[in-house]
């Protein structure tokens, strides 16, 4: 897999690169700017990107513009995006196109690597990972939405469903049965209207429906 | 840095082509109106003597109340007629008076407005001298012996009662210096004070914050360092330990820059800062924003404060089912309002983040006002006088 890395800290810069290649990645290119980001991503031989949302000329929000970008040319083109802080307001937007293979995490969970690798091979195979930072905002929205209709249970495997997580994963994170995770998931689909699909996509759009309530 | 002097506005700009001068028929018809205006004038000025002098008791109170208003009136008529004579306008500068104020305080507003003082002034020239002078031009003009003395003498005579109007009915250029000053001298001592206790807030949070955790995280790297060798499961377990606490700084780091200056508000502008505000609250809130480009950041972040703060008292008192901000630009004023529809009665006075948001506004001669009846809605327009740079916010997608 091959991996175009955006990032503008040569420190940082470093770190991930050795990190994603313990990981089993190929680091394609380092760029630490807007333009030469455009020109790493037209490269057809790239398999996806990981972007820090700051960068050269201007320091704002480069990298979630550049993501939105390259999606709109690439569909579903995998695309992690790390940055110091996240906003509800981004993660929307990263989300907008409902194609899935989006990450999105604070640059502090690059420090528990394993988690981050797998969550770099997670949006690679088109997966959605959003920071439990995100999921925790939308957790204290209000009442009367329509994810109203889930239990408290299926709102909790959901959320992990948000952070990219497989079944297996979340069986254990809740101390429950594979088995029963599926069930969830399937009332969870069931309630939101999601029509029989593929599963990957199906948990995506379930996260996509709950990020817009 | 952008001073907003725009808004240092000395004098009224004059009228471009002004309006043909009255003549000498019109004039004593003002001379005529002046007389007739000096009896109920003379009236209402011993009204509020009396009231003034009996204010201790609750009638006179009432009779200032009633009487002020009513001089106030006779104040207005006479500064058009000044102005019609001048060909210049005679604006009136009474100090606002804040919606739901009660009687007392109505009255104590504009006992301490030193407009109130130069209208009782102006009265008691108006029905003496002023009398005499509007007077003497009627009779001039009545008896037709004395038609050569009016002909040459109407016009400089009520000109010259014009000006005398003008003077005690408006404010000079240096009086108007001398307030701008002492408004400029306040909120600059307040914008010091809140910048400095700012400062104080960020270093108490740093210290107890990101720099204690950064300490706990070198010691225990140390402390694994140390015994690595000997024991390399404790080490382990201290290293981990260590990687949590660098998260917990980094969060604590986060949340000190947030406070600041955030970073969605340097990305996006006060438009996008606030449909991000808008997006991390209970309850949905919908923004609208009609800015044809972005004001001065610190405009943006004093805004972007006052918007937060009136969102978390919505989150925390009002009991609101929605909200709404509605961010709109005219004649050079950056017009902001909150809105919910909970139960209302807020009181800007109460809590000290409100009166906050004043101070800030203020050193941009911004303004706060609330309407907030019992029963709701509530409405807070923030208005802060600010020149919008041509360079326009592009979201990179539209969010809802």
């Amino acid at each position: 897999m091959r991996l175009v890395l955006a990032e503008d800290h040569a420190l940082l810069a470093d770190g991930l690169t050795r990190i994603l290649t313990a990981g089993g990645f190929t680091v394609a290119g380092v760029v630490d700017n807007a333009p030469e980001l455009d020109r790493a991503l037209a490269d057809p031989d790239v398999d996806g990107a990981v972007l820090d949302v700051r960068l050269h000329p201007s320091f704002t929000d480069e990298g979630i513009r550049a993501a939105v970008k390259v999606r709109e040319d690439r569909p579903g083109f995998p695309v992690m995006v790390l940055s110091q802080y996240v906003e509800q307001l981004y993660a929307r937007e990263l989300l907008a196109s409902g194609d899935g293979a989006i990450g999105y995490l604070l640059k502090d969970r690059v420090s528990d690597v394993t988690e981050f690798v797998d969550g770099v091979r997670r949006v690679l195979a088109g997966g959605t990972v959003i920071d439990p930072e995100v999921i925790a905002a939308i957790m204290a929205r209000r009442p009367d939405d329509p994810l109203d209709r889930l239990t408290e249970r299926e709102r909790e495997v959901l959320a992990l469903m948000a952070e990219g997580r497989s079944n297996a994963a979340i069986a254990a994170g809740l101390f429950v049965t594979e088995k029963a995770v599926a069930k969830h998931t399937n009332a969870i689909f069931t309630k939101l209207d999601l029509p029989v699909d593929i599963d990957d996509n199906r948990r995506v759009r379930a996260v996509l429906a709950w990020l817009r309530a | 840095m952008d001073e907003p002097e725009e808004t240092l506005v000395l004098e009224h700009p004059d009228v471009p082509a002004p309006p043909k001068q009255p003549g000498r028929f019109k004039l004593t018809g003002f001379a005529a109106l002046h007389v007739l205006m000096a009896v109920p004038t003379l009236l209402f000025f011993i009204l509020i003597v009396v009231g003034g002098v009996v204010a201790v008791a609750w009638v006179g109170l009432g009779i200032l109340f009633l009487a002020l208003p009513a001089g106030r009136w006779f104040a207005g008529r006479h500064r058009l007629i000044a102005s019609r004579i001048l060909g210049a306008p005679v604006p009136a500068e009474y100090r606002p008076v804040p919606k739901g104020t009660h009687l007392v305080g109505r009255v104590l507003i504009w006992a301490r407005d030193p407009m109130t003082w130069r209208d009782l002034a102006w009265m008691l020239f108006a029905v003496t001298l002023g009398f005499v002078m509007s007077l003497l031009t009627v009779l001039l003009f009545l008896a037709i012996a004395t038609g050569a003395l009016w002909w040459y003498g109407a016009e400089p005579i009520m000109r010259y009662r014009a000006r005398l109007d003008r003077g005690l009915l408006s404010y000079g250029t240096t009086e108007r210096l001398e307030q701008r000053v002492q408004v400029l001298t306040e909120t600059r001592a307040s914008s010091i004070d809140h910048s400095a206790a700012e400062l104080r807030r960020i270093e108490r949070d740093l210290h107890d914050g990101a720099q204690a955790r950064l300490v706990s995280v070198g010691m225990n790297l140390g402390l694994a360092e140390s015994m690595y060798a000997e024991d390399p499961e404790q080490a382990a377990r201290l290293v981990a330990e260590a990687r949590a606490t660098a998260s917990a700084a980094l969060g604590d780091l986060r949340s000190v820059v947030r406070g600041i200056h955030p970073p969605v508000l340097a990305d996006r502008g006060i438009s996008g800062a606030v449909q991000a505000l808008a997006l991390d609250m209970a309850l949905p809130v919908t923004v609208t924003s009609e800015l044809p480009g972005r004001p001065p950041a610190p405009v943006e972040s004093a805004v972007y404060f006052a918007v937060a703060e009136c969102l978390a008292n919505i989150g925390k008192h009002a009991g609101a089912a929605n909200a709404w901000v509605t961010l709109r630009y005219a004649d050079g004023v950056l017009v902001t309002v909150v809105g919910d529809d909970g139960r209302g009665g807020a009181n800007p006075d109460s809590g000290t983040g409100m009166r906050g948001v004043m101070r800030r506004l203020a050193a941009f001669d911004g303004t706060m006002t609330v309407s907030s009846p019992d029963g709701g809605p509530t409405l807070i327009t923030l208005e802060v006088p600010c020149a919008l740079s041509s360079q326009r916010t592009t979201p990179s997608s539209p969010t809802d």
